[in-house]
C-alpha cells in the first residue's frame, strides 16, 4: 500500500472501530439498525430478561415485509403466526420507544428499500439488519452488513458489534452494458464465475467506469446479491449520482450541513494507490443477459448459453450439479431458451423500486402475458406502490395480466402464502433459487426484470434483446 | 449454554456442497417468537416425506429413510461433517438454533459462510474447518464405517481422526475463550460503555434522528 492508501471500505470501517483490545474482535460503532417481524423477537426477548434497554432507539427503525401479506394491507390476517410475529414487533418496538413503519404507513415496505427512500442510507455510515441483503445499503458507500439475531440484541443495547476486520476485493466493471443487458446481469455473472463462497471473509468494492455509469436503484441491485457471491457486503464510491439520489430526501441532512456532509462525503472514495486483497475484472460490453439453471445464485449462464455438463465440473461440483439438475428436473447440455414456464415474479429487495417497475411495465406495455403464466408484480415499499400508481404503471401491469400487490418481501422468501407450488418453474427478479426458497418443490431461474417480463409476455424463458428491439432502443 | 472443551463423537456425513440456511430450515418455520422446537425442522424438506407446513405437523411426517438424520446408523452422531461453504444464504440465526435442537455441537466442512460461522459461535455450535485432504478421508472413513469417532479439542485446536492422527483447526482466541469460558458476548461489550459514550462525542451522524 502506497503512504496510507486506503480503500472506501477501510475509511468507512476505520471511522466506527470504539475500541480494539488485542486477541479480541475490534468493537464497531453503527450508525443505523434496522429491524423486521423475523429475526427479531427472541433479541428482544433477551433484552428484556436482561433487564436492559435499547440505547439509540434514534437510530433504529424497524417495519414489516418479511411475513406480511401483499393482499389489501387492512384486511384481518389469515396467518396466525404472522400475525402474531406482527404483534410482537409492535409491542417491542412500543416499550422500547423504536419507531415502526408498519402495515397501512406509507412509509412501509422492505428494510432495504425504505432505508434508502427515506434518506436513512448514507455514505460511510455502518448499516446493519437481521437480514442477509443489508449489503444493498453499501450502493451509497454505506458498510451494510446482516447480522444475526445475537447480534440484533447486542446492537439494541450497545450500538455496536463485535466485528473482526474483512478483507477487501476489488471487483472491477469496465466498459458499458449493450441494450437489454442490466446491473443484475452483472452481479449475476460475477456470482457464476467466483461462486457463491467466492467473496467469503472479503467485503467487495464495486469498481469502473460501468458501474460508475449505473443509478443508484441499479448499483443496489448489484450491492443486494454481494452476500450469494459470500461477501457480507459489497461497496460503491458515493458520487454525484449518488448526492443527487439523497438530496431532500427526508433523512438526509439539509441546508448547511448538506454542505458539510457532501465535503465529508466526498473524501471517502478509494484512494489513488490503495490495495485491494483480491482483484476481479469484467467487461460490461461482453455481457449478456444471464439466468441461473441451478439451486445457487452461482450455477448462472449467459440466456443463450447452455446447462454445464457434470462430465466437465471437478468431482465435488459434479455431485453438487447432478443434485441440483435432478432438483430442477433439468438436463446438462440443454438450453433454458423456449422452457416452458408457470409463474413469473417482479419484486424482492433486489429489483421491486420504482425503475425496476418502469423498466418492466415499459417492456409489458400494449401486450399480455401468456394465458398459462402467473405474473405477480410486487412493489418495495408503499411508496414504490403509491409512486408506480401515480404514473399508471400498474394499470399497465394489470393490462397485461398481472397481480399488482401490496408492499412485501412476499415470493422472494414465500413466507406470506405468495409461493411456487411443487414442480413449478419461475422466472424471478429476487435473489436466491435455493431449493424450495419460492415455495417446497418450486424452481426458480433468476434474472433480470426484462428477462423476466419477457418470460411473462412468451411463457417461456426468452432472450429479451430479439422481443424487445425496439423498445431497449428507447431505453 | 452448554460448554464442552473436548468432545468424541461419530460423525453425520452430508456431503452437499453450499448448503444453505434455507435448507438447514426453511423460511416459514420463521414465524416464531422464541427459540423451542425449531430442532424437529431442520433439514425438513430433506427429512421428511411429506410436506411439512407448520412445527405442529413435524410429529405425524413421514422419516425420510434416504436422510442421514434418519439413518440408525448414524443415530446420536453430534458433529456434522458437510460439503464445502456450508450455512450459505440467509443470516437467520434459527439455522444454528435448529442444528443444536437436533444435538449437533460441530460441524466440519472445508468452509463456512460469514454470517452463520458468526452466529454458530455465538450459540456454541462450533464450526471446524479441515483441509481438503482431511475432509476428503473423513468422508472415505465416515463411508467405510459409521462407527468411526473423532475427537475435536477446543483447548488445543485439534481434531483428532479415526486413524489416530490430528489436524489443528483454525479458531482465534476469543471465539476460544468464549467457547470454553462461556463469555457472554454482550456482557463482555456491555463492558465499553464508557469508550461508546465518548466515541459518540466526537462521531458525526448526518440529518434527522428517527422518532
Amino acid at each position: 500500500m502506497s503512504d496510507g492508501a486506503k480503500t472506501l471500505f477501510e475509511k468507512v470501517w476505520d471511522r466506527h472501530v470504539v475500541a480494539e483490545e488485542p486477541d479480541s474482535p475490534s468493537v464497531l460503532y453503527i450508525d443505523l439498525h434496522l429491524i423486521h417481524e423475523v429475526t427479531s423477537p427472541q433479541a428482544f426477548t433477551g433484552l428484556r430478561n436482561r433487564g436492559l434497554t435499547v440505547r439509540r432507539p434514534d437510530r433504529t427503525l424497524a417495519t414489516m415485509d418479511h411475513s406480511t401479506p401483499t393482499t389489501p394491507h387492512h384486511m384481518p390476517m389469515e396467518d396466525a403466526l404472522a400475525a402474531a410475529q406482527l404483534k410482537a414487533l409492535e409491542q417491542n418496538t412500543g416499550q422500547y420507544g423504536i419507531t415502526l413503519y408498519g402495515l397501512g404507513d406509507e412509509n412501509q415496505g422492505i428494510v432495504h428499500v425504505i432505508g434508502p427512500q427515506l434518506g436513512l442510507t448514507q455514505p460511510g455510515k455502518t448499516i446493519v439488519c437481521g437480514d442477509s441483503h443489508t449489503s444493498t445499503h453499501g450502493a451509497f458507500g454505506a458498510l451494510g452488513f446482516g447480522i444475526g439475531t445475537s447480534e440484533i440484541e447486542h446492537v439494541l443495547a450497545t450500538q455496536t458489534l463485535l466485528q473482526r476486520k474483512p478483507k477487501t476485493y476489488e471487483v472491477r466493471v469496465d466498459g458499458q452494458l449493450r441494450p437489454g443487458v442490466s446491473a443484475k446481469d452483472i452481479i449475476l455473472y460475477l456470482i457464476s464465475r467466483i461462486g457463491i463462497g467466492g467473496g467469503t471473509g472479503h467485503v467487495f468494492e464495486y469498481r469502473g467506469e460501468a458501474i460508475e455509469s449505473l443509478g443508484m436503484e441499479q448499483r443496489m441491485t448489484i450491492c443486494n446479491m454481494s452476500i450469494e457471491g459470500g461477501a457480507r457486503a459489497g461497496m460503491i464510491a458515493p458520487d454525484d449520482t449518488t448526492f443527487e439520489y439523497l438530496a431532500g430526501r427526508k433523512h438526509a441532512p439539509h441546508g448547511k450541513e448538506w454542505e458539510r456532509a457532501l465535503a465529508d462525503w466526498r473524501t471517502l472514495p478509494t484512494d489513488p494507490g490503495a490495495e485491494f486483497d483480491t482483484s476481479f475484472f469484467i467487461n460490461a460490453s461482453e455481457l449478456e443477459p444471464m439466468i441461473t439453471y441451478g439451486t445457487n445464485p452461482g450455477m448462472g449462464m449467459p440466456i443463450t448459453g447452455r446447462i454445464p455438463r457434470p462430465e466437465d465440473m471437478s468431482p465435488e461440483q459434479r455431485g453438487t450439479l447432478e443434485k441440483a439438475l435432478e432438483y430442477m428436473d433439468l438436463r446438462p447440455g440443454e438450453s433454458l431458451l423456449g422452457k416452458d414456464i408457470n409463474v413469473v415474479f417482479i419484486g424482492s429487495c433486489t429489483n421491486s423500486r420504482i425503475s425496476d417497475l418502469r423498466l418492466a411495465a415499459k417492456m409489458l406495455e400494449g401486450r399480455k402475458k401468456a394465458p398459462h403464466v402467473r405474473l405477480v408484480v410486487v412493489p418495495g415499499s408503499t411508496a414504490v406502490k403509491h409512486q408506480a400508481e401515480r404514473e399508471g404503471l400498474d394499470k399497465v401491469f394489470k393490462e397485461a395480466g398481472a397481480e399488482w400487490r401490496e408492499a412485501g418481501c412476499s415470493m422472494c422468501i414465500a413466507m406470506n402464502g405468495d409461493q411456487l407450488e411443487p414442480g413449478q418453474y419461475a422466472v424471478s427478479t429476487n435473489n436466491r433459487n435455493f431449493e424450495g426458497r419460492q415455495g417446497k418443490g418450486g424452481r426458480t431461474f433468476l434474472a433480470s426484470p426484462v428477462s423476466a417480463a419477457a418470460a411473462a409476455i412468451t411463457g417461456q424463458v426468452t432472450d429479451p434483446r430479439k422481443l424487445f428491439e425496439r423498445e431497449l432502443a428507447a431505453v | 449454554m452448554e460448554q464442552f472443551t473436548q468432545l468424541t463423537s461419530r460423525l453425520m456425513p452430508i456431503p452437499t456442497e453450499n448448503v444453505d440456511t434455507d435448507q438447514i430450515i426453511p423460511a416459514r418455520f420463521l414465524k416464531v417468537t422464541d427459540k423451542e422446537g425449531l430442532g424437529k425442522v431442520c433439514f425438513c424438506d430433506w427429512r421428511y416425506l411429506d410436506t411439512v407446513a407448520k412445527l405442529s405437523d413435524a410429529d405425524a411426517a413421514r422419516p425420510n429413510p434416504d436422510f442421514v438424520l434418519n439413518d440408525e446408523r448414524y443415530a446420536g452422531a453430534k458433529i456434522v461433517l458437510a460439503g464445502d461453504n456450508f450455512g450459505a444464504g440467509s443470516s437467520r440465526e434459527h439455522a444454528s438454533w435448529a442444528l443444536m435442537g437436533t444435538g449437533i455441537v460441530a460441524v466440519i466442512s472445508t468452509s463456512f459462510a460469514d454470517i452463520f460461522r458468526s452466529n454458530a459461535l455465538k450459540n456454541g455450535l462450533l464450526p471446524i474447518i479441515v483441509s481438503p485432504e482431511t475432509h476428503h478421508k473423513l468422508f472415505e472413513m465416515v463411508e467405510s464405517d459409521p462407527n468411526v469417532e473423532v475427537t475435536v479439542d477446543i483447548e488445543n485446536d485439534t481434531l483428532r481422526l479415526p486413524d489416530g492422527t490430528t489436524e489443528t483447526f483454525p479458531i482465534d482466541n476469543f471465539s476460544r475463550k468464549c467457547l470454553i469460558q462461556g463469555v457472554d458476548q454482550l456482557g463482555y461489550l456491555m463492558g465499553f460503555k464508557d469508550q461508546v459514550e465518548e466515541f459518540e462525542k466526537d462521531h458525526v451522524v448526518y440529518g434527522a434522528p428517527i422518532e
